[in-house]
């Protein structure tokens, strides 16, 4: 009981700082995937570099990237942070609640901040693409495919971040974040991609790539696209992979 | 009642490690009791510690905080203990006043309770005008005071303070040892690990010494102070009147008690250069301030000054742990 009191009170601090952190939240979750959608959805499509339907394909790709992106940026960076120099999660580790359950808490946070992130990229991309042709009955679908997509993005965030000594922190970036935003099949179809059958297989890799086919699938259905079970059953399964995996990183990380 | 504190037989050895961290550790600390835990670096101290207050996870053995054994249940621990790091390690997305408010919300402390709380230890802690600081913009001190209020705030039973006075000018210093002997009044057990032996044998009831994981001693400073052997001394300042130096040197060391004499410098005061000499007596000095007097006055020796110096507790860990650089 009052471990999940606890538990609530250390969800409770992550909400306040973030509601008085709120503009910079903001601009560090929406400027990067609003910038992506400008450039390939309106200017290329109005240079005619791409086709009419491209930004079709983008929207429903750029939301799931946001929702497990940010999701797995708001768990490890701060991670990295807290366990290095600020040493700040102490106090947490501290509070009468099971460490794992500390751990959880950071999951769970960071998956509401992707959630919220991937939720706000709808009406900008509806205000900055205009005519956008969605099935309304695949929307609990893919709204299903955000929130596992979050939940996947903080858990591997939690393991990423639990795992990563912080002076490699620079690395994280370019080892980690980069090809996470290009295997994951947000910037285009990953049916079509029988030609280039070995970045087909590269990006069953990553589980940004069932997020965006399971939303696009359920909201475009004429575009080609993975099985929604698939989708499912993968991201399912990414959860509880990087969930038990990261709750292990980090009880090593928190107890000597 | 339980004690606050019991350790029995603790080994800790971490992974990779070829010794153990702490190897066979027991003690208690009573309730209510201020406990110096001291020993040079390296000691298994910090180690100790981390167990107690559930951050680093015991290898063997047993460690109770309140009764309740650390290694079985944590949580009920974290509850009990509460800890002073000495690395700040504040929430710097919160202000000072809010650092007390969110602790003691984690901890379950009523809602009108802690804002009551949180007002008072800022007040008792000198921080009242600093409640809506950010943390970054505190000095070193205020950071620690304002560390020790919310240790406090969640009323623990055991306090653990890591080196609390390091890095503090002397006022801040004071005033933390004041509010550690405020806590004695109010009947919170203190566990107090210091290099500072000044420190601890001002502020602790007792200490223990730890070195290599192991308990070398624990007793009061002052029984552990008169327990060491020859470290008293009497320092004597002659004008010789012709006796040459390796004389005096004889003469003192053949008076009853002296264990050892040595020379410590010269005075130089105008006239003619006068010898200081060091004593070292197996008793109390000052019982042989008498006879050291009547030797020197028997040979026609003039005493200028004279003056006792009594071991202290830096002098029992010397002795204890050794001269060795850790």
């Amino acid at each position: 009981m009052s471990s999940m009191r606890a538990f609530v009170a250390v969800l409770g601090r992550d909400v306040f700082v973030t509601g008085r952190e709120l503009p910079s939240f903001l601009a560090q979750v929406l400027v990067q995937p609003v910038a992506l959608l400008f450039i390939f959805g309106k200017v290329l499509g109005q240079l005619g570099y791409t086709q009419p339907g491209y930004a079709q394909i983008l929207l429903p790709g750029m939301i799931a990237l946001n929702a497990f992106l940010v999701s797995l940026q708001n768990t490890s960076f701060p991670l990295v942070l807290d366990f290095s120099y600020s040493r700040e999660i102490e106090d947490r580790l501290l509070a009468p609640l099971p460490i794992s359950w500390v751990a959880a808490e950071k999951m769970l946070f960071g998956a509401l901040r992707g959630l919220f992130a991937a939720l706000l990229m709808i009406p900008i991309g509806f205000a900055m693409l205009g005519d956008i042709d969605w099935k309304l009955s695949g929307l609990p679908f893919a709204v299903l495919c955000m929130v596992l997509g979050s939940f996947a993005g903080a858990t591997v965030g939690l393991t990423v971040g639990a795992a990563v000594p912080p002076r490699r922190i620079n690395i994280m970036f370019a080892v980690i974040l980069a090809p996470l935003i290009f295997t994951g099949a947000s910037q285009f179809p990953w049916a079509q991609l029988d030609q280039l059958r070995w970045f087909q297989v590269l990006c069953l890799f990553n589980p940004l790539t069932y997020v965006s086919e399971g939303m696009r699938g359920a909201l475009l259905p004429s575009v080609p696209h993975m099985a929604p079970w698939v989708c499912v059953v993968a991201l399912v399964a990414a959860c509880g992979i990087f969930g038990v995996l990261g709750i292990k990183f980090f009880l090593r990380r928190a107890l000597d | 009642m339980a004690p606050a504190v019991e350790v029995s037989d603790l080994v800790k050895r971490y992974p990779k490690s070829r010794s153990n961290a702490v190897d066979g550790l027991s003690f208690r600390v009573h309730r209510g009791e201020i406990f110096g835990l001291l020993g040079p670096n390296g000691a298994g101290k910090t180690t100790t510690v981390g167990i107690l207050t559930t951050r680093v996870v015991l290898t063997d053995g047993d460690a109770k905080v309140g009764g309740v054994s650390v290694a079985s249940d944590p949580v009920a621990a974290r509850h009990k203990v509460a800890v002073v790091p000495q690395r700040v390690n504040l929430d710097r997305s919160l202000n000072a006043r809010q650092n007390l408010l969110f602790h003691a919300t984690y901890h379950g402390i009523a809602r009108a309770q802690r804002h009551r709380l949180a007002d008072e230890l800022l007040d008792r802690m000198g921080l009242s005008d600093k409640a809506k600081a950010r943390v970054d913009d505190l000095s070193g001190g205020q950071s620690q005071r304002l560390m020790i209020a919310r240790a406090l705030i969640h009323r623990p039973e055991v306090l653990f303070l890591d080196e609390p006075s390091t890095g503090l000018d002397p006022q801040a210093r004071l005033f933390v040892h004041d509010r550690v002997n405020d806590l004695r009044s109010e009947g919170v057990t203190v566990v107090l690990t210091t290099h500072d032996m000044d420190e601890a044998e001002k502020l602790s009831d007792r200490v223990g010494v730890v070195d290599h994981g192991k308990l070398l001693t624990l007793d009061t400073p002052e029984a552990l102070i008169r327990s060491l052997p020859g470290s008293g001394t009497i320092d004597v300042t002659v004008r010789p009147n012709g006796v040459d130096s390796d004389r005096l040197l004889d003469l003192l060391s053949s008076v009853a008690g002296v264990e050892r004499v040595e020379r410590i410098g010269t005075d130089r005061g105008g006239g003619e250069p006068e010898p200081r000499l060091r004593l070292y007596v197996a008793e109390e000095p000052s019982a042989l301030l008498g006879p050291v007097a009547a030797t020197l006055h028997e040979h026609d020796v003039a005493v200028s000054d004279l003056s006792l110096g009594s071991p202290t507790l830096e002098d029992v860990f010397i002795e204890i742990t050794g001269r060795e650089l850790r």
